[in-house]
């Protein structure tokens, strides 16, 4: 049994590989097209003719393109992401405690809002069409109707501003005691909670009330088992791939998609990073993010598509 | 006579005066030694400062993208933090005075083109090596490189030759300039170890701060430099924090929620709210800033006079300082300067006059739309503002068009590019300064291409003017001309708008720059 699993695998894991390779040269070419330059960015209003040609020549923006992509993938397959153009910094070096930190707040939020969205999601089903189902469904559509800053700022407003229980500002740094890192980055992870929790709930609700209609849990009903055995033992089994996927994507988003999250906390993570390279045309530092962004988002991918298979038999055997 | 005793020990307090000098004073006032001495003591506990604690300032104008490097040195946070860490040749006092820092002395040639500086005895860098005048030349130097990215190359291209002899250091400019110990105030000119040409981030300076965590875009944190030379004035609180937080809500709430004990730029819109929250103090003051429309005089259709006079007549400048700035900040009149500068003379104020804009536009035999380009990036509030100049002009009878161009791009692709849009200039500490950046015919940010051999001659012959009451003549004359027929309509001069919160003392408006001129953290203290 174990062999088509492993051939699987390796077969998700090359295209995960190939479909990254894609995505470098998007991205190469993506940044190739921003207007304006990095030396004219870094300048800014105060660029003069001569101080722009220095800063170009220094930074080696002279030669072509395509040489320019083979040099950089050449550096980052053996784990040399460059230096900063703007400011001359080591970016491995600058990414690894970024990189730390955004998984670390997507670490606790997902620890918060994946057991809290699915068991959210069963009581729903549990209570199906009833006052519970409907308020659940309810708060949690409504959290993520608002834009992730309209709740960054309420929790602001409420928690730090109004009864001082935690920072508005969520700036975390070496030496901190896990304590008050944690105390730190509260009110950010109760955001992203927010934010993520209803995609998976409502997904959880919908996966599980699709098997609800197959024959076996009419079958585990009638021969007497309670609301929740059945959900339990008939159902959920059945439903984990797609519940799987979405959570999957929603964790993805955690680590890409927190930008604006950041901004508003203050939060040192890759997003903040990112912003501020864009901004100054900073390319080898957005490619890196890029491609780190896209290595998560993919590998996240390959975790779903492994666990939907080995969930699910008939996946593992195909006819 | 009770008066002067007070005005004089708060003198004492604030390190004004000497306690011998005070005591001879009390003395010649009849009073007693001992009465004096307890004058004195309660003088300096209400006034002086407090040591100790960590004094924290959460800052937009940072990114990870920020170096130590004093030349590279363009945004909100380097600047603040820069004036921690780093000690300057002279610096301007809140009062616009010259004050000496590392330079003891500064001393010119009668013709303003040889100048001396005489350099302090015993200021040490934070690496334990005393600050000699071979640093300071090395400094100068570096920044006056051709080759050099230092935002300062504009003003120091002027110095021929730097030299340092034993103490002193001898500056021979190319053209004579009464207003070079002004331009050594520049904030990029942070006396480094050989100037920092071995290593220019190594971030040590001599300032009343040594750093101890630099993480761009994130925060610094500065230690008490316990040998720094005026640690009586400077240096109060044993730590200070920069915090970057870029977002300005999240920046309000910090400073409500305590976190941070001040921040820079409050939004005008928001000012009247945060005033309400107890403890918190807004600090604002006028500044040399200024929020402007600029128009290139050597292109159709604002190669015409009257169409400039025309437009400039058809903006209501009252109106836009209320409704932009909610009053944070003063009228402009069409020229750069205002009173925070030191030679600045009043002239009559332009106002809104849509008839006398109607009869210019006519003149001028232009008709059908003008275009004007803005970005929410110009100046906060531009888009409004443009909006607001429409209908204004609208009322004349010019037909404004106006177009928002994207934030991203707006400093390379509009700005001094396209012949009418809408900008921001910080100002500079002096007339000569700003004229030189921005109006000379060869200036390289003449982003009005007022190209006049003319106007030419006279900033140059202000600049070597030593006469006071004849260079402020001078620039007056000067200032009539751009008003007049120069390509800037400025309808108003913004404020600096900070705000600290409870507990901080020994805060001084200065106009020169926001947060006391980059000195808040290095010249506030904590109150116990």
């Amino acid at each position: 049994m174990s062999s088509p699993i492993v051939k699987l695998v390796a077969q998700r894991v090359a295209l995960g590989i190939l479909l990254l390779l894609a995505v470098s040269v998007l991205i190469f070419a993506g940044t190739q097209i921003l207007p304006g330059d990095v030396a004219q960015a870094i300048l800014g209003q105060s660029a003069t003719p001569e101080s722009l040609a220095n800063l170009r020549e220094q930074l080696g923006l002279n030669q072509p393109a395509y040489l320019r992509y083979f040099h950089w993938l050449g550096g980052v397959l053996t784990g040399d992401l460059g230096t900063a153009m703007s400011s001359g910094q080591d970016i491995a070096t600058s990414i690894k405690d970024r990189l730390w930190n955004t998984l670390f707040l997507a670490f606790w939020a997902a620890i918060v809002a994946v057991p809290l969205a699915i068991i959210l999601g069963l009581i729903a089903v549990r209570y199906r069409n009833g006052w519970v189902d409907k308020l659940i469904s309810g708060v949690a559509l409504a959290s993520t109707s608002f834009p992730e800053f309209f709740i960054g700022y309420l929790l602001v407003f409420y928690f730090a501003v109004q009864h001082q229980w935690f920072p508005a500002i969520s700036t975390v740094y070496e030496g901190m005691s896990f304590g008050e890192r944690m105390q730190a980055i509260a009110l950010p992870a109760a955001a992203l909670t927010l934010v993520v929790l209803a995609h998976m709930m409502r997904m959880t609700r919908a996966a599980i009330l699709n098997v609800m209609q197959s024959a076996y849990v009419e079958t585990a009903e009638l021969k007497g088992l309670s609301a929740f055995a059945v959900i339990r033992k008939h159902a959920f089994p059945n439903a984990i791939a797609p519940i799987i996927n979405v959570v999957m994507l929603n964790l993805a988003y955690l680590v890409v998609g927190v930008v604006v999250v950041e901004v508003i906390f203050v939060y040192p993570g890759m997003g903040q990073y990112l912003v501020d390279h864009v901004t100054k045309r900073d390319v080898p530092v957005v490619q890196a993010v890029g491609l780190i962004f896209a290595a998560v988002y993919i590998s996240l991918n390959i975790i779903a598509d492994i666990a939907a298979i080995v969930a699910n038999p008939r996946l593992r055997h195909p006819k | 006579m009770s008066n002067e005793l007070d005005y004089l020990s708060r003198r004492v307090a604030a390190g004004k005066l000497s306690r011998r000098d005070f005591l001879g004073r009390a003395a010649a006032l009849g009073i007693t030694a001992p009465f004096a001495n307890s004058l004195l003591s309660s003088a300096a506990r209400a006034a002086g400062p407090v040591k100790g604690g960590t004094l924290k300032a959460g800052l937009v104008g940072g990114e990870s993208t920020n170096s130590l490097d004093p030349a590279l040195m363009m945004t909100q946070v380097p600047f603040a933090f820069g004036k921690c860490w780093g000690e300057m040749i002279v610096e301007l006092s809140p009062e616009g005075k010259l004050e000496n820092r590392i330079a003891e002395e500064i001393g010119s040639s009668d013709d303003a083109k040889v100048w001396t500086l005489k350099i302090r005895d015993g200021v040490e860098f934070h690496n334990g090596k005393t600050v000699t005048a071979e640093d300071v030349a090395a400094t100068l130097e570096r920044h006056s490189d051709e080759k050099s990215k230092s935002g300062a190359l504009g003003y120091m291209k002027g110095i021929e030759s730097i030299k340092a002899s034993g103490k002193e250091v001898v500056l021979t400019l190319k053209e004579a300039n009464a207003d070079l110990p002004y331009l050594l105030s520049d904030y990029h000119l942070i006396v480094q170890p050989n100037g920092g040409k071995d290593k220019p981030d190594a971030g040590i300076g001599a300032g009343p701060y040594k750093i101890v965590t630099n993480e761009p875009g994130v925060r610094h944190v500065g230690e008490r430099f316990a040998n720094y030379w005026q640690g009586d004035k400077m240096g109060h609180a044993d730590q200070i924090e920069v915090v970057v937080i870029n977002d300005a809500t999240a920046r309000t709430a910090a400073l409500q929620g305590g976190q941070v004990n001040m921040i820079n730029r409050v939004e005008p819109k928001i000012v009247d709210l945060i005033k309400r929250v107890p403890g918190v103090t807004i600090r604002n003051h006028a500044g040399p800033g200024h929020y402007v429309f600029i128009m290139h005089c050597n292109t159709a259709p604002f190669d015409n006079n009257d169409l400039r006079m025309a437009l400039k007549l058809a903006i209501d400048r009252e109106e836009m300082l209320n409704k932009v700035l909610r009053g944070y900040g003063s009228l402009g009149n069409d020229f750069p300067i205002n009173a925070s500068y030191p030679l600045f003379t009043e002239i009559e104020q332009r106002k809104y006059d849509p008839d006398k804009a109607k009869f210019h536009y006519k003149k001028s035999g232009h008709d059908g739309s003008v275009l004007l380009r803005t970005s929410d990036v110009a100046f906060p509030g531009a888009v409004d503002a443009a909006q607001l100049y429409q209908q204004s002009a609208a009322k004349a009878g010019i037909k404004l068009e106006i177009k928002r161009e994207p934030g991203d791009g707006y400093w390379n692709e509009v700005w001094n590019k396209q012949p009418f849009c809408a900008s921001y200039w910080g100002g500079r500490s002096t007339q000569d300064q700003m004229y030189s950046t921005a109006y000379l015919s060869t200036a390289d940010w003449n982003d009005t291409r007022f190209k006049r051999p003319d106007f030419d001659k006279m900033v140059l012959a202000a600049r070597a003017e030593l006469d006071e009451a004849k260079r402020k003549a001078m620039y007056h004359d000067m200032a009539v001309m751009v008003r007049d027929e120069g390509g800037l309509i400025l309808p108003m001069f913004n404020q600096f708008i900070d705000a600290t919160g409870a507990k901080v003392g020994g805060w001084v408006d200065d106009p020169h720059q926001e947060l006391m001129n980059g000195y808040a953290l290095a010249k506030c203290w904590l109150e116990a």
